[in-house]
């Protein structure tokens, strides 16, 4: 097309030649390359493709096909690869692809479940898929029994396969408020937490399983306590109030908390799957072990106002068990209607003293029985009795005490339930005597009493008007009469009275007569003969007359 | 253009590819240009075979490029993996379409179209049949030009994991896939190469 003309063929220049240095057959090395590094990626994916299990979950939330991802221990095991509704709708099944080293999760025990942010009062967990969204969590068990379809758990395992710890198993009563996940705690601290719960099969209690981790299961001994944490308690001592709790999580949502009595213990490790009592509170946890539990049953002939079930029965003061059924029967012999008391009592609570009864019991060769023990001490006065606990109350507790000149009782060892004599109880035999006080006083006559006073009364007023009208007045006047007659008598006898002056002068008159009379007497004694012949003229006076001599005759 | 005007080969020529030199055809093999050195042939040596093994490996290389995920997008830990079909579907979705529609042109459509040009190409002019000739022409004159054009993807991942990388925010990184689309368009453009237009205008019988 270039050029029109034909050019000659000699004016053109002439090819040189040279050997080739590729074939070009070999370009079909290319294709078979290709195909090399295609067969070579459908081997890989071959071999890495694992087993395809199919997971139903009740709602496929955060499940994504194709991207959402199954994880063990944060590695990637496989991937959704759809996600359909089931036939029923109840339902969505996941079918995932899990890699060809995930194969042994494709066995019966694996457990999958959707790890989604959870928040709840045990605290937050999966918080990190937030922002990378759900996954799948996988937990492989041991089983070698391969599935291809498993039910996804709703929430997450609270133990994975081979995680460091211990299992133990934990019986009460009720739950409460425990469920899976709530702590268990050791000295405040978390170690554990509640697995799974179910009704036992007679439907008498509940079976807790709680996962200790490792290394603290060690602490777990044989004599360790579990008791429930859920509760505040508040205690009022010497020291002031006490407030305990375990934490505020586990007021609202629950815990189980566990330690070892005081004292000397056994401190072995407990083994994997060990079962325990889960006590309802610290105290009764740390109290020692109770034993075989004996029922009781006692007969009041009394009002048991006050009386409730888990009431306390004590034993010489020390708790002894707890009243289980408070039951009305009737007595036809009598027409009335006998309290009848069930208790259960722990005779090991007694400690020492249960075991050198027991001791004693053996060395008597009796059986060691709660019935034959308690024969001889019924016959040495054992009695219960509802006592008053709280006078505020009113509440009631059975006192098992030794009663002084209790009435002989007739008692059967072989009896079951074991029937223990009461007496009445010393709130109601203070009521008695207070009662038949009270009747005693009833009987005084208090209204003929009352109406004697009366006509005594009325008669007192009468006579003391009469004293007050007519015998206060003369009264009156006599003692103005009486006044005047000892101002008189006052004016008569003072000192300067014309009376008293003539007593004075007649005194003077009558001491000169006697003076004059005694003069007389001693002329008389010396001269006798003046009787006679008269008064002599007068002689020389006397020498010296004692003037004592004088001052005797002055008595009249 | 007349239809009666002789070929090269007819007068015994032979043109060099590189330098344009015009040398008579001695019909010696393995002949060389005298001036520049370069090989010189009357038609691409090999021509069917080479395009054709270029092609199956492109076509092998087609199906792990689109099976294989090209691109892996993290944002915020919430990681995406996307083929290159996932990822029109994904732009259609989200509410590009024109994008996706040039995405699916320049990975899916025009591979393909690429494929099939080819294999018509090689066809036809291998049967020698004198059927449109001159649109062949234009077409494997298309086909030569845009052959580069179906990088795009390649171009977009290698420009998205250059430019965002902020480690836990935003990551982008390539998959296997795009290795393989690469080397498919690498090999579509080999194969477009070796193959020799004249041959489109070879036919048993002369020129239509």
């Amino acid at each position: 097309m270039t050029d029109q003309q034909t050019p000659s063929g000699g004016a053109l220049p002439e090819p040189i030649v040279r050997k080739p240095r590729v074939n070009a057959s070999f370009v079909w090395l290319i294709p078979v390359l290709a195909a090399l590094v295609g067969l070579s990626l459908v081997i890989n994916a071959w071999i890495k493709a694992g087993p395809t299990i199919t997971i139903s979950f009740q709602s496929a939330e955060g499940l994504d096909p194709g991207k959402t991802p199954v994880k063990y221990k944060n590695v990637v095991i496989g991937r959704v690869t759809s996600v359909t509704l089931s036939k029923d709708r109840s339902h969505v099944t996941a079918k995932v692809s899990l890699e060809k080293s995930a194969e042994g999760f494709a066995t019966a025990d694996t457990r999958f479940w959707v790890v989604r942010p959870r928040i709840g009062l045990g605290g937050v967990s999966g918080i990190d898929t937030l922002l990378s969204g759900a996954f799948i969590g996988a937990d492989v068990g041991e089983s070698k029994e391969t599935r291809d379809e498993f039910t996804g758990l709703e929430e997450p395992p609270a133990v994975t396969h081979g995680a460091p710890g211990k299992t133990f198993k934990l019986h009460t009563d009720d739950l409460g408020s425990l469920d899976i996940g709530s702590p268990v705690y050791y000295r405040r601290i978390q170690v554990g937490r509640v697995v799974t719960y179910q009704l036992d099969k007679d439907g008498k209690g509940v079976s807790l399983q709680i996962f200790i981790d490792g290394p603290n299961d060690e602490f777990v001994t044989k004599s360790t306590r579990f008791w429930n944490a859920s509760g505040v308690d508040v205690s009022i001592g010497a020291d002031g109030v006490k407030l305990d709790t375990q934490s505020l999580a586990t007021v609202l949502a629950g815990g189980v908390a566990f330690g070892s009595p005081m004292g000397p213990h056994d401190e072995t490790p407990a083994d994997q799957g060990a079962e325990y009592r889960l006590f309802g509170d610290q105290a009764t946890a740390m109290a020692p072990p109770d034993g075989e539990p004996k029922y009781i049953r006692m007969r009041f002939d009394q009002s048991l106002r006050g009386l409730k079930v888990d009431a306390p029965v004590e034993f010489l003061g020390i708790p002894f068990g707890r009243v289980v059924s408070i039951n009305l029967d009737f007595d036809e012999k009598t027409q009335t209607f006998p309290v009848v008391v069930g208790a259960v009592v722990y005779p090991q609570r007694l400690g020492r003293a249960h075991d050198k009864l027991v001791a004693l019991a053996r060395e008597r060769g009796d059986d060691a029985q709660l019935s034959q023990m308690m024969g001889k001490l019924i016959e040495h006065g054992l009695r219960a009795q509802a006592r008053s606990g709280n006078l505020l109350t009113g509440q009631l507790y059975i006192a098992l005490d030794f009663v002084p000149k209790a009435p002989k009782v007739a008692y059967d060892p072989a009896q079951k339930p074991l029937e223990i004599p009461t007496v009445p109880g010393s709130f109601d035999r203070l009521q008695e005597q207070l009662a038949e006080i009270v009747d005693k006083i009833q009987k005084i006559p208090f209204d003929s009493i009352g109406k004697n006073v009366d006509a005594t009364l009325a008669e007192l007023n009468r006579t003391l008007k009469q004293v007050n009208g007519d015998v206060l007045p003369e009264f009156k006047n006599t003692l103005q009469g009486a006044q005047q007659t000892l101002g008189n008598a006052n004016n008569a006898l003072s000192a300067d009275s014309p009376l008293q002056q003539n007593l004075g002068g007649t005194m003077q008159e009558l001491q000169r007569t006697a003076r004059s009379l005694r003069v007389l007497t001693d002329y008389l004694g010396s001269h006798p003969d003046a009787l006679l012949r008269g008064r002599r003229a007068d002689a020389p006076p006397p020498r010296a007359e004692p003037p004592a001599a004088t001052q005797e005759g002055s008595k009249p | 253009m007349s239809a009666d005007l002789p070929r090269a080969d007819e007068l015994g020529l032979i043109g060099c590819h590189v330098c344009g030199l015009v040398c008579r055809d001695t019909g010696a093999e393995h002949a060389h240009c005298p001036r520049c050195h370069s090989s010189l042939h009357r038609r691409k040596t090999a021509s069917y075979s080479r395009t054709w093994a270029l092609l199956i490996a492109a076509f092998i290389f087609y199906i792990p490029a689109n099976v294989l995920p090209i691109m892996r997008t993290a944002s915020v830990g919430d990681i995406d993996d996307n083929t290159i079909l996932s990822g029109v579907i994904e732009l259609w979705v989200k509410g590009s379409p024109d994008l996706a529609v040039i995405v699916f042109t320049a990975s899916i459509m025009v591979p393909v179209l690429k494929f099939l040009a080819l294999v018509t190409l090689l066809w036809s002019s291998h049967r020698a049949s004198p059927w449109a000739r001159r649109q062949r022409s234009k077409l494997y004159r298309l086909v030569e030009l845009i052959g580069y054009w179906s990088m795009l993807d390649v171009f977009v991942v290698a420009l998205l994991t250059a430019l965002v990388q902020f480690g836990v925010l935003s990551l982008v990184e390539p998959l296997p896939g795009v290795v393989f689309f690469g080397l498919t368009v690498v090999l579509t453009m080999f194969a477009s190469m070796s193959f020799d237009p004249r041959l489109i205008w070879d036919g048993r019988e002369s020129d239509d």
